[in-house]
């Protein structure tokens, strides 16, 4: 028979019975036939069964036989105890399914190439120099004429490729009043052929598309923009659509799968370079420098010519610098090329994100730990409840593999359910994280392919994991002697000293969990609830573009008009609203010299402004609508300590960036400039220009409303505004507190996910002791029986239970602090107005780790003491 | 386990080698077989006859095959195989030595 049909037989017994069955009948008949009795005949066969079992065990292949049927017993022993399966099913699921979701943002956003030709040839341009504040920071940004430069002067070695940031903006395809958003993203033309990418549809850039500043109005879209917006219909090459009051032409779709080189940002519109506005301005940073290294060619060699040309074009830039200190210009002129991989793309939010998501990969790591200790635990348990089992089946001949193979079977059938509940929710809660990254109008998006890794991750894990939880219990499980299981338990100690180790490492694991989690909360809590020194309730904040040549006047006529409209209190206008993440900075001098090396944050603001954000006037006046620009600014009270040695700044006068001349009109209190996490800024409000050259192009209106829900006016305010002056249009409304709560996106979306692990893990090590508690008084029964029979009162018995599991309560609350001391250097950079070792966070951890365990003691304990002796005793 | 009364290990070789003489017989035949033979010494019950002939047919020492009988009734029939005569001569020249030194034995002490 071959060795097929003996796993086809293993797998379907039945066929196997049935031709055995046959034969016997056969052979009964025959006997009929020559004479004999029939009942006689079917008496000669003995136990028909054992016939039987003894063919079709000789018949089939053993050992598949015996998987099958282990599998089957598995199954009813988990049917058996549906609660406690369920449980182990969940939390194993839970965290299988966090670990690979967790995963799946990894690879997307840190590790997974590009979908570029040979993507280790591309390298970065970075420059390491210090910041306005003076921190040493990574420069990405590079000017377009200096870009020119170096890549002339590399040409032999390496080609450099530009692009700029990736930036949402409007457009339109038909008629003015179908506004549309998409991200778009300048490239150099000679971006496609580089990365060695094909059209889709149509064609994409050369080096001839991007030639000559403002002549190239062609579009490239994306594969995923092509499906999404236009079904992808071939006839969408040579639609045109406005932006930016150009005309552009679709010349054709990029492959698919690329996105752009920014991980988190997926383009919709590539354009080239060309059609910038910055291209001609030296002063402009607004591309990234990508190095695409020619085969066999030094990276070294090339940094050095990079930074030979870097330092002389800084130079030639320095010369034209005015009101400069001379710390600074140092500073500046000596900055670091870099020129490292980049063959995933480089984005902010990879940077933003990295250490985050490793955070979080290292606490789900944990809470798939304490669930395999849980289930472990849970097995162990009910692996000693049928001791007696285990040893009937041993002392009947179960081999030591036979029995590793049972225990094994159940742990494998836990496993794969589990990783079918841990799929469903990696494949729904990536995505969900992914969409709570960035503020809720402009979700990030994130490539999240089902491809081989992730499945190769899951698997892997799933396995992983059944060893892990399954084959420890089966090693305990096959070593049982049955001459003293059956007398009654050999050691019973033994065992349960192993589940109280375990019980001590799950809750140290917790308790690092639920620390890491209460000071990214804290964090993420103390940063929200910062005073701003604005009020933001109800505040709307209008961003309004104006066709070119529009004054300050017809800007203050759209104001005037909105002031009229039911609902809104008070209306200002500003350069951008506060806490926008946008800045504009200079260098400070009195009495004509540079105060400090600290830069002051400027904004342009109306009449107004100061009431209707309600930041308080503390000396002087309010701007006038006859103030101007050059001569009058408010100041606040950073500003008054950083340049006026902290002296009522009012009546005198500053500069700023050397030459233009401010009188201190009134001073202000503190309000956050651009970030939340920044100290409080020397900062400036100045009017504007109001002559016939101060024309604005946009600005931002700030709206006091009155009702409750301010964003409902949007749809009003855009109509009321091109109502006022048809020159003008609303580009985006938001409510300030949106604006400020994007500040904390990230801090929020970590606290989010923090708690809700160490709400798992919390769940997890209550299950873990409960289960431990339970077995260990259903073990001690005897014990506590006789206890109870000479004399112990009921609160010895409670200390009995409970004390062994608290001292490893405690023993593992004690190394979990201690590794959470250690953890919390690591997270420190993450962390805002927390400090790492925070005694507080480590008692409450602590605590919560004890009331968990008090919970969960609260059933067993209550079993214990009401235990009856005489019924105990009489049992066994 | 073996039955006391059980024929000592040398139900394989009574069943090879009827099988030899007259391949294509049926359990029930081989079981007549061994009784008539045998003069009614020899029996061999159906309990140890079909695990014996599915053992060797798994060992590949005989193969088995359905036919139909002439009254139309199917029956499981057994053959040797090669491995199976090769078997059967192994089995007969020890059956051979054993009894000749259970001969010698019985005569000499």
């Amino acid at each position: 028979m071959s060795w097929w049909s003996r796993f086809h037989h293993a797998l379907r017994g039945h066929p196997v019975d049935r031709e055995i069955d046959e034969e016997m009948e056969s052979h009964i008949a025959e006997a009929v036939e020559r004479g004999r009795d029939a009942a006689e005949a079917r008496a000669a066969f003995g136990s028909r069964l054992r016939i039987g079992e003894e063919s079709h065990e000789i018949r089939v292949l053993p050992w598949l036989d015996s998987l099958r049927a282990d599998i089957l017993f598995g199954w009813r022993q988990l049917r058996k105890h549906k609660v406690a399966s369920a449980a182990a099913v969940l939390s194993l699921g839970l965290a299988t399914g966090a670990c690979t979701a967790a995963f799946r943002l990894i690879d997307a956003l840190l590790l997974r190439p590009m979908p570029v030709a040979e993507p280790e040839r591309l390298y970065a341009m970075f420059t390491l120099g210090y910041d306005p504040g003076g921190h040493l920071r990574l420069g990405e940004s590079n000017e377009y004429p200096q870009f020119q430069t170096m890549r002339a002067a590399v040409k032999h070695d390496a080609d450099l490729i530009a692009v700029s940031y990736g930036e949402r903006i409007e457009l339109t395809y038909s008629s003015d009043q179908e506004i549309e958003k998409a991200h778009r993203q300048f490239v150099s033309g000679w971006m496609f052929d580089s990365f060695g990418l094909t059209p889709a549809a149509g064609r994409l850039f050369t080096e001839s598309d991007d030639e000559k500043p403002h002549a190239h109005p062609y579009a490239v879209l994306s594969y995923d923009y092509w499906t999404r917006r236009f079904g992808k219909d071939p006839k969408v090459v040579g639609r045109r659509f406005r932006m930016d009051n150009d005309l552009y032409q679709i010349v054709g779709v990029a492959p698919q799968g690329f996105t752009g080189t920014e991980p988190g940002t997926m383009t919709d519109i590539f354009l080239p370079t060309m059609m910038y506005a910055g291209v001609t301005h030296d002063d402009w940073g607004w591309i990234r420098t990508f190095v695409r290294m020619k085969p066999g060619r030094s990276v070294k060699a090339v940094r050095d010519r990079l930074q030979t040309v870097f330092t002389a074009v800084q130079s030639e830039r320095a010369k034209g610098f005015v009101g400069w200190p001379q710390k600074r210009l140092e500073k500046f002129l000596h900055q670091t090329v870099l020129v490292l991989p980049a063959g995933g793309g480089i984005s902010y939010m990879r940077k933003e994100y990295s250490l985050p998501l490793e955070l979080l990969a290292v606490l789900v790591g944990l809470v798939l730990l304490i669930a395999c200790a849980n289930v472990a635990n849970l097995l162990m348990g009910q692996a000693a409840a049928r001791a007696r089992e285990m040893a009937l089946r041993v002392s009947i001949g179960a081999g030591r593999g036979g029995l590793i193979q049972l225990v094994l079977a159940e742990s494998a059938i836990l496993a794969v359910l589990a990783s079918v509940v841990g799929a469903l929710f990696a494949w729904w809660s990536a995505p969900y994280v992914v969409a709570r990254i960035n503020p809720a109008d402009d979700p990030a998006r994130l490539a999240l392919p089902v491809d081989w890794r992730l499945l190769g991750f899951g698997l892997a894990s799933t396995v992983g994991v059944t060893f892990l939880f399954g084959l420890f219990p089966a090693l305990r499980a096959s070593g049982t002697q049955p001459v003293s299981a059956l007398k009654g338990g050999e050691d019973p100690h033994a065992r349960r000293r192993l589940m109280h180790g375990t019980i001590a490492v799950q809750v140290a694991f917790c308790c690092l969990v639920l620390f890491v989690a209460g000071l990214l909360v804290t964090s993420f809590d103390r940063l929200a609830n910062q005073p701003t020194g604005f009020s933001s309730e109800r505040l709307l904040a209008v961003d309004t573009e104006a066709r070119p040549g529009q004054t300050l006047v017809f800007w203050n006529q759209v104001a005037e008009h909105l002031r009229e409209l039911p609902g809104v209190e008070r209306v200002a206008m500003a350069g951008w609203p506060l806490l926008s993440g946008i800045g504009s900075n200079g260098f400070v001098s009195v009495n004509g010299a540079v105060v400090g090396d600290r830069l002051a944050y400027f904004l342009n603001v109306s009449p107004g402004w100061l009431e209707t954000m309600k930041i308080p006037l503390i000396d002087g006046r309010d701007l006038r609508p006859d103030d101007v620009y050059p001569g009058a600014a408010i100041v606040n009270e950073a500003f008054a300590k950083e340049y006026f040695g902290g002296a009522n700044p009012v009546g005198r006068w500053f500069a700023r960036s050397g030459t233009t001349r401010l009188e201190v009109v009134g001073l202000v209190g503190n309000a956050r400039y651009r970030d939340m996490r920044e100290p409080i800024t020397p900062t400036a409000y100045v009017p504007y220009r109001s002559d016939a050259d101060g024309r604005v192009s946009h600005a931002t209106l700030l709206l006091r409303t009155a009702g409750g829900s301010p964003l409902a006016m949007a749809g009003i305010l855009r109509g009321e505004v091109a109502r006022a002056r048809p020159e003008f249009r609303v580009s985006n409304v938001r409510t300030q507190i949106d604006i400020n709560r994007s500040q904390t996106v990230r801090e929020r979306l970590l606290a989010m996910l923090a708690s809700f692990f160490a709400v798992i893990a919390l769940l997890l090590a209550g299950i873990g002791l409960y289960g431990v508690l339970d077995y260990s008084v259903l073990q001690r029964r005897r014990e506590i029986g006789i206890r109870f029979a000479v004399g112990a009162p009921p609160s010895r018995i409670v200390n009995v239970v409970i004390r062994e599991v608290f001292a490893m309560v405690a023993c593992g609350a004690v190394l979990g602090s201690g590794l959470g001391l250690l953890a919390a250097r690591y997270v420190n950079t993450l962390l805002y107005g927390v400090k790492p070792g925070e005694p507080e966070l480590l008692v409450a951890a602590a605590f919560t780790m004890f009331a968990i365990a008090a919970a969960a003691a609260i059933a067993p304990v209550a079993r214990a003491v009401r235990i009856e002796p005489l019924v105990v005793l009489k049992s066994d | 386990m073996p039955k006391p009364d059980s024929l000592q290990g040398s139900l394989d070789l009574l069943v090879l080698k009827i099988l030899s003489r007259r391949p294509g017989l049926h359990g029930y035949a081989i079981m007549t077989a061994i009784q008539d033979i045998s003069r009614d010494v020899l029996r061999a019950d159906e309990g140890s006859i079909y695990p014996a002939l599915h053992r060797m047919e798994e060992a590949e020492w005989i193969r088995a095959k359905w036919v139909t009988k002439e009254n139309k009734k199917r029956a499981r029939v057994y053959e040797l195989t090669r491995a199976g005569e090769n078997q059967l001569a192994t089995e007969e020249s020890r059956w051979n030595a054993v009894t000749s030194a259970v001969s010698r034995v019985l005569r000499m002490a």
